[in-house]
């Protein structure tokens, strides 16, 4: 059950290094996910039932979340939208397109050959499952690494540091902007053409809570990261997604309807948000105490000097 | 135009707030050329236009009228990326001019090639490494041994003084400085100020530099301008800004 949950973790962790890039590296809250996410889903499932191979689908699942990230990119840079409404404005669209793409709320695959399946079938699915993500998560996390110690990489990163400076040094930070947005939900569609086709369906109302999953994933993610080396960043993202998920199995496990999981993933995030401020702050007060302490003590020692 | 003029700024107006009860006139039909070499100090009162000028020459806020050339091409409304190609500025806080997150290695290699389109070399090098060791190590402020320290843990006064060095990198046509050590203590202040001074002249850079400083706009630098109420109200050079003296720049501020 908890190896389930790993699996799932595994599937799900394109969405936390999705939500990482825009909301951590680009420093902006984009909401796109809630539509690329089912965006992925439907293209996806869509392009197998018409015949195409679970390869080609995925990948066309992966460059249509790239587009809608370009889209939301524009409205936010050139159109000067605010990037939360940017990214509402985008998901609310996507939902009418996704519902086009798919004909109707719910298609389910039929007996195609999914991702997963073009590993030794001997083995049991969620084994499949489990090395499918791997694999993924490995490629993913050395193209972005990679990704990031180009000038263009190193330009992305200033621009969400600082945008004036970078201007001024030259990088068009709106097309930095717009790259990293297209990036991030290229992710998040991966993510979903991934569950849906674990799921056996693409489903109109999977994107719902993805941003809370997303962000939830990525605050746990963080509690890992202990260095400024990129791939360890990316890498404790999806050791935040997993842990998640395994939270989530768990949960169910000891009874918490499926209805009730989105209030469930909402209490987590507001945790993941809370316990470590309380952490730092009590941190911070011991170490002053302490300092303060060995002061008084050294006075002590030596007094009047 | 001849062939040592840098910039040419001609008829600019500058108008916020159009049409409202708010509107202000800072910009008051500027004509202003910088020559190559000039190492220019500004000063006025506060509030007199001094950064909104130099933000309409660097690109940040566009012109109302008038035109701004550089060296011939006409800039008047292209973007600040594309202005960094002969532009470059130090801002007067010492957080705007890098980049806090990336380590001080990183915005050195982000300030050494301005004129930048997508490209997938690697940024990172042995080579490049120690020649940003060589320069760090010029300033004398320790940085040389902090490549890969982030740069929100510098001081402002390292901070600064990389800004400077970032800024000033690639040989930028037109270096803007607006009041670029007013954030720093009196010592360093100095310090950084010096560092300009030496760099300017070492470079052959041309300059405008926004100082509140009197003894630093007279001390540095061929040319003087003193801009108030939107318009340039003295512009000295060479002899003349010499036999300047400082209480009659204070005496000209009234
Ligand atoms: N973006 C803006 N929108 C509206 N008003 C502005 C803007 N920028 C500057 N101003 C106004 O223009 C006037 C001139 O400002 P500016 O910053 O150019 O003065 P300054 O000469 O640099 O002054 P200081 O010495 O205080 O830096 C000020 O009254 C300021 O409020
Ligand atoms: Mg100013």
């Amino acid at each position: 059950m908890i190896i389930e949950g790993i699996g799932q973790g595994l599937i799900w962790s394109m969405l936390a290094i999705g939500v990482f890039l825009t909301f951590r590296i680009l420093n902006i809250p984009d909401l796109t996910a809630e539509g690329s996410f089912p965006l992925g889903a439907a293209i996806t499932i869509k392009l197998m039932l018409l015949g195409q191979s679970a390869i080609v689908a995925t990948l066309a699942g992966f460059l249509a979340g790239c587009l809608a990230g370009i889209v939301t990119g524009i409205l936010d840079t050139k159109l000067r939208i605010p990037s939360l409404l940017a990214g509402i404005l985008t998901m609310t669209g996507l939902y009418s397109i996704n519902m086009h793409i798919m004909g109707k709320a719910n298609i389910p695959l039929l007996n195609q050959k999914i991702l997963s399946s073009y590993l030794p079938a001997a083995w049991d699915p969620v084994i499949q499952t489990i090395l499918l993500g791997v694999l993924i998560s490995i490629g993913m996390i050395t193209l972005l690494t990679l990704f990031f110690k180009t000038e263009t990489g190193l330009a992305l990163q200033a621009t969400g540091n600082n945008q004036a400076m970078s201007a001024a040094n030259g990088v068009k930070t709106d097309g930095m902007v717009i790259l990293g947005y297209a990036i991030s939900n290229g992710c998040i569609a991966l993510s979903g053409a991934l569950v849906a086709q674990n799921n056996g369906f693409s489903d109109i109302g999977m994107g719902i809570g993805t941003i809370v999953i997303g962000l939830a994933s990525v605050l746990v993610g963080e509690i890992f990261i202990t260095s400024r080396k990129i791939w360890i960043k990316l890498s404790s993202m999806v050791l935040g997604a997993i842990i998640y998920r395994v939270l989530l199995t768990l949960a169910m496990n000891f009874g918490v309807s499926p209805d009730d999981l989105k209030l469930f993933s909402t209490v987590i995030l507001i945790l993941v948000i809370v316990i470590p401020m309380i952490q730092s702050r009590q941190r911070a007060k011991k170490q002053l105490n302490k300092y303060l302490l060995s002061i008084r003590l050294a006075k002590e020692v030596s007094p009047d000097d | 135009m001849t062939n040592s003029d840098i910039l040419k700024i001609q008829n600019l107006q500058k108008v916020f707030f159009p049409g409202t009860i708010n509107q202000r006139h800072i910009l008051k039909d500027i004509n202003l050329t910088i020559n190559s070499g000039d190492f220019i100090s500004v000063i006025g009162n506060n509030g007199a236009g001094k950064s909104t000028l130099l933000n309409t020459i660097a690109g940040n806020l566009p012109v109302d009228a008038g035109s701004v050339t550089i060296l011939g091409n006409d800039i008047t409304n292209a973007s600040v990326a594309s202005r960094s190609k002969w532009i470059s500025r130090v801002f007067q806080d010492p957080k705007l001019g890098t980049a806090g997150e990336l380590t001080v290695a990183e915005n050195l290699a982000l300030s050494e090639k301005k004129h930048r389109h997508f490209n997938l070399h690697f940024y990172h090098s042995a080579e490049r490494d120690r020649r940003f060791t060589t320069l760090l190590s010029r300033l004398n402020m320790g940085l040389e041994d902090r490549l890969n320290t982030q740069v929100k843990y510098l001081s402002g006064g390292q901070r600064q003084a990389l800004s400077l060095l970032m800024a000033t990198l690639s040989q930028p046509d037109l270096l803007l400085l607006d009041e670029h050590t007013a954030a720093l203590d009196p010592y360093t202040s100095s310090e950084v100020m010096h560092l300009t001074n030496d760099i300017i002249s070492e470079r052959h850079l041309t300059s405008l530099m926004i100082t509140h400083k009197m003894e630093d706009a007279l001390q540095y630098g061929n040319r003087l301008l003193m801009v108030q109420d939107g318009q340039i109200k003295l512009d000295v050079r060479g002899a003349d800004k010499q036999r300047l003296r400082k209480a009659e720049l204070l005496d000209l501020f009234n």
